[in-house]
């Protein structure tokens, strides 16, 4: 009943998608106010309709409710609680349920929290918002119904592929969502924009919330992804440019350039229509990433069922959206008003600057991650694009761009002096220096080339603590007004501080992995022992195990330095008879400088098991670096200038940031 | 500065990132692009054997050893046409069985495929579109796979 009733609040949803999306619109270019109010009912109204749908699924996972087919083929009454939740977005189905709600959360956002947004944009808005709607949900309604019955209901379920059964794996999808889905609202707001033919600084303030939320989201959930299949794949590496990795990070990249960019259009009102193409860009990414993970032309642990139908629906959504945006664009585009003039060395000039090595990078693992596709479309031949070529074309457009990151922000708005930014940095210069060589003498006898990411990432994070400083007039002014200084600054400006820094903890840690992880593979019987990077490790003993829906072969690794015990491992080798699957459970010691990082193969008492043993030098790092990339993000998100409820309190916020300056 | 000169500068600037871009891209290709072969296409053609490339079909019945060291492994990769023997020195994927479907990446060497690693799959009824595809062309390809 339950299950019915949710599959009806599907169908209603719709219906609402479909108000939200003519009534307002119409409105909008009537100027009549009842009709454009009615967006925000019917966002709302969407939105808990979704809810309501998605809360009904989850409780047929709960219960355990076999008689739904979706939940018989992706769950197992024996699974835990958290796996039965998180199983509801292991699957397809269920997944296009989440993505939906996600995607009218954001519609409820601008609904309830845009009172301040002009009447006519804010209905623009929701409705573009609400057309996507009525096109997802009309794909889940017809292709893809998480409802359907299956009659006589089986006794227990298939249970979710095991792989999936993970903590990490839990949340990255939902916040992978946010974001991708998230860059939703900022290319509904770019075609009001356009349909308005009225973009200006306001609008980049009004946009610029929505699109850190889903930056942020973005951020947090590539790394989650990434982190899980760290650990959980027992392959030893953090990114393989697997092409679903790709599609997630191409909308990252984009989704960078266009918050940086927006902020040109906040304070100099120039860069306007590329600011809108990017937006465009950004879900028109997003979208193709959904199509690649669900149309079955790719092969990946992501890929979900195939289904040809399904592909060539999405496909369909995608060139309505993205045929329709690039149309209006071209239409409406080159009658924008250009904006203030700017100097090429200036602050605007380094943010073109950003936005054009981010758009070339994305272009790189465009082509790196459709070329196979392509060839195999056209001459049949199979071909497969690794991480050498994404080694060879990614890194060096983003070295500039790193070294750029340290400069832009000392330029001046308009006309910027290159000669006085570069001799405030010599605090990066120093940093830089300092960090190449410190890990020279620390990994002399290892490869150079991690160097050089050491001395870039010294140099952009020198810099940018450099810039917060200067900002505080440290060491200039007695500290006490430094620290008054400090408490004046917008929010966003630690943001920014923060996710720079951030990327230098991360370039830090890529580099070290990239060249100098070390690996042993050897056949251990019990007692047996190995040596890598100085530590000593012996396996004792291996046992098997019973877990609640698992039996498990686990190792007992002990590590040792000298006559010092480290660690104790237990890399295990699980088997889910109820999937009839086998997974390799990695084990990790963790450290400041490195991982070391375990896993154990195939084997019995009398021919010994495989151990495979990774020293993974600053693999920390990487995740370390992209905490403070999201938490830079939330950080800006809590700036009060981004509150469209607060306006007033902006012009506050700047008397106080004066009333600092004139302390000192 | 006027605007037009600014636009011009700008545009410019692109037009070189990418010209660098595009030319880091095709250099890229040239070395790191891995073709995929079966092992008909590998008896058949002539494979430049400095090359990185990747060969895929089923682990043939029967073909599995496992060395002294317990560490090297030997299998034949078959399209139930040709079969080329393999080596390789690691653990193997949770899912590697005879019968089943592989995807190796490495080299040829006198004859001899030397994989460097052995693609991971996901579940068991996971079947390489490569090898789906190569099983096809072999006229091998019976279909019972879901994918």
């Amino acid at each position: 009943m339950i299950a019915e009733l949710g599959h009806f609040a599907l169908i209603l949803a719709l219906v609402m998608a479909t108000v939200q999306t003519v009534v307002p619109l119409i409105g909008a270019h009537k100027s009549n106010t009842v009709l454009m109010e009615i967006g925000k009912p019917s966002a709302i109204a969407q939105f808990f309709a979704i809810l309501f749908a998605f809360c009904a699924l989850t409780n047929a996972y709960i219960t355990s409710d076999f008689s739904v087919v979706n939940v018989a083929e992706n769950s197992h009454s024996l699974k835990p609680l958290l796996y039965k939740i998180s199983g509801v977005w292991g699957n397809h189905e269920g997944s296009m349920v989440l993505w939906v709600l996600i995607l009218a959360l954001f519609g409820f956002t601008v609904a309830v929290f845009g009172k301040n947004l002009p009447p006519t944009l804010r209905a623009r808005v929701l409705g573009i918002q609400g057309s996507i709607g009525v096109a997802f949900l009309a794909f889940i309604i017809t292709t893809s119904n998480p409802f359907l019955r299956l009659n006589p209901a089986p006794l227990d379920g298939r249970d979710l592929n095991p792989l999936l059964q993970d903590p990490g794996l839990a949340f990255h999808p939902p916040m992978l969502y946010l974001g991708y889905v998230g860059f939703s609202i900022t290319f509904s707001f770019a075609i009001a924009a356009l349909i308005e033919g009225n973009i200006g600084p306001a609008w980049a303030r009004w946009v610029r919330p929505w699109a850190l939320l889903a930056w942020t989201s973005l951020t947090a959930g590539i790394t989650l992804g990434s982190w899980w299949a760290y650990y959980e794949l027992g392959w030893g590496g953090w990114w393989y440019w697997d092409p679903v990795e790709n599609a997630s990070f191409m909308p990252w990249l984009v989704g960078t350039a266009f918050l940086h960019s927006a902020i040109v259009v906040e304070k100099r009102d120039a860069l306007k229509s590329w600011t809108i193409l990017l937006a465009i860009l950004a879900f028109t990414l997003s979208l193709m990433g959904t199509f690649l993970v669900r149309s079955g032309v790719l092969t990946s642990v992501h890929a979900f069922a195939v289904d040809p139908e399904r592909g060539l629906f999405i496909l369909a959504i995608l060139a309505f959206f993205v045929g329709g945006a690039f149309i209006l664009f071209a239409i409406r585009a080159p009658k924008m008003a250009l904006g203030g003039l700017f100097q090429p060395i200036s602050r605007e000039g380094g943010l073109v600057m950003n936005n054009l090595l981010l758009s070339v990078a994305t272009a790189t693992v465009f082509l790196g991650t459709l070329y196979p596709l392509f060839l195999d479309a056209t001459t049949g031949q199979k071909v497969s694009v690794g991480p050498p070529f994404f080694n060879a074309t990614f890194i060096p457009i983003m070295i500039p761009l790193l070294l750029l990151m340290a400069i832009g922000p000392m330029l001046s708005w308009k006309q910027g002096d290159l000669a006085s930014a570069m001799s405030r940095l010599w605090v990066a210069a120093i940093c830089s220096g300092g960090l190449g060589i410190l890990f020279w003498l620390l990994n002399s006898d290892k490869p150079f080339t991690p160097i050089i990411g050491f001395a870039i990432a010294g140099w952009l994070g020198g810099g940018a603590l450099k810039e917060l400083a200067d900002r505080i007039l440290l060491f200039k002014i007695p500290l006490l007004n430094s620290l008054l200084r400090a408490r004046g600054l917008p929010r966003s400006a630690y943001g920014m501080t923060l996710a720079h820094l951030g990327i230098a903890i991360f370039v830090c840690g890529a580099s070290a992995d990239s060249a100098w992880r070390s690996e042993v593979v050897f056949n251990a019987k019990e007692k047996d022992q190995t040596e890598i990077a100085g530590f000593n490790l012996k396996l004792q003993k291996v046992e098997r195990l019973k877990g609640p829906n698992y039996e498990t072969e686990r190792a007992h690794i002990l590590v040792t330095k000298g006559s010092k015990t480290i660690a104790n491992l237990y890399p295990e080798r699980r088997f889910y008879p109820v999937q009839q699957m086998l997974t390799t459970e990695a084990t990790i010691y963790s450290t400041v400088v490195a991982d070391l990082y375990a896993t154990i193969g195939e084997g019995d008492k009398r021919n010994g098991w495989v151990l495979r043993i990774w020293h993974n030098p600053l693999i920390p790092w990487i995740w370390l670096g992209c905490l403070l990339m999201v938490l830079g993000g939330v950080i800006s998100l809590t700036d009060r200038r981004l509150r469209i409820g607060a306006p007033e309190k902006k012009i506050g916020n700047y008397e106080r940031a004066e009333l600092g300056a004139e302390h000192g | 500065m006027t605007p037009t000169r600014r636009r011009l500068t700008f545009i410019g600037l692109g037009f070189l990132s990418l010209l660098v871009a595009s030319a880091l891209a095709l250099t890229a290709f040239e070395d790191t692009l891995v073709f995929f072969y079966s092992p008909s296409d590998i008896k058949e053609k002539s494979i430049n054997t400095d090359k990185q490339i990747r060969i895929g079909g089923l682990v043939k019945n029967g073909s599995l050893s496992k060395s002294e060291d317990g560490i090297t492994v030997r299998f034949e990769v078959t399209d139930l046409k040709h079969s080329i023997p393999a080596v390789y020195r690691g653990p193997l994927p949770d899912l590697f069985r005879e019968n089943q479907g592989v995807v190796a990446e490495g080299h040829l060497s006198k004859g001899i495929f030397r994989a460097k690693t052995i693609l991971a799959k996901h579940d068991e009824n996971y079947m390489p579109k490569e090898v789906a595809d190569s099983l096809k062309k072999a006229g091998k390809w019976k279909g019972e796979n879901k994918n």
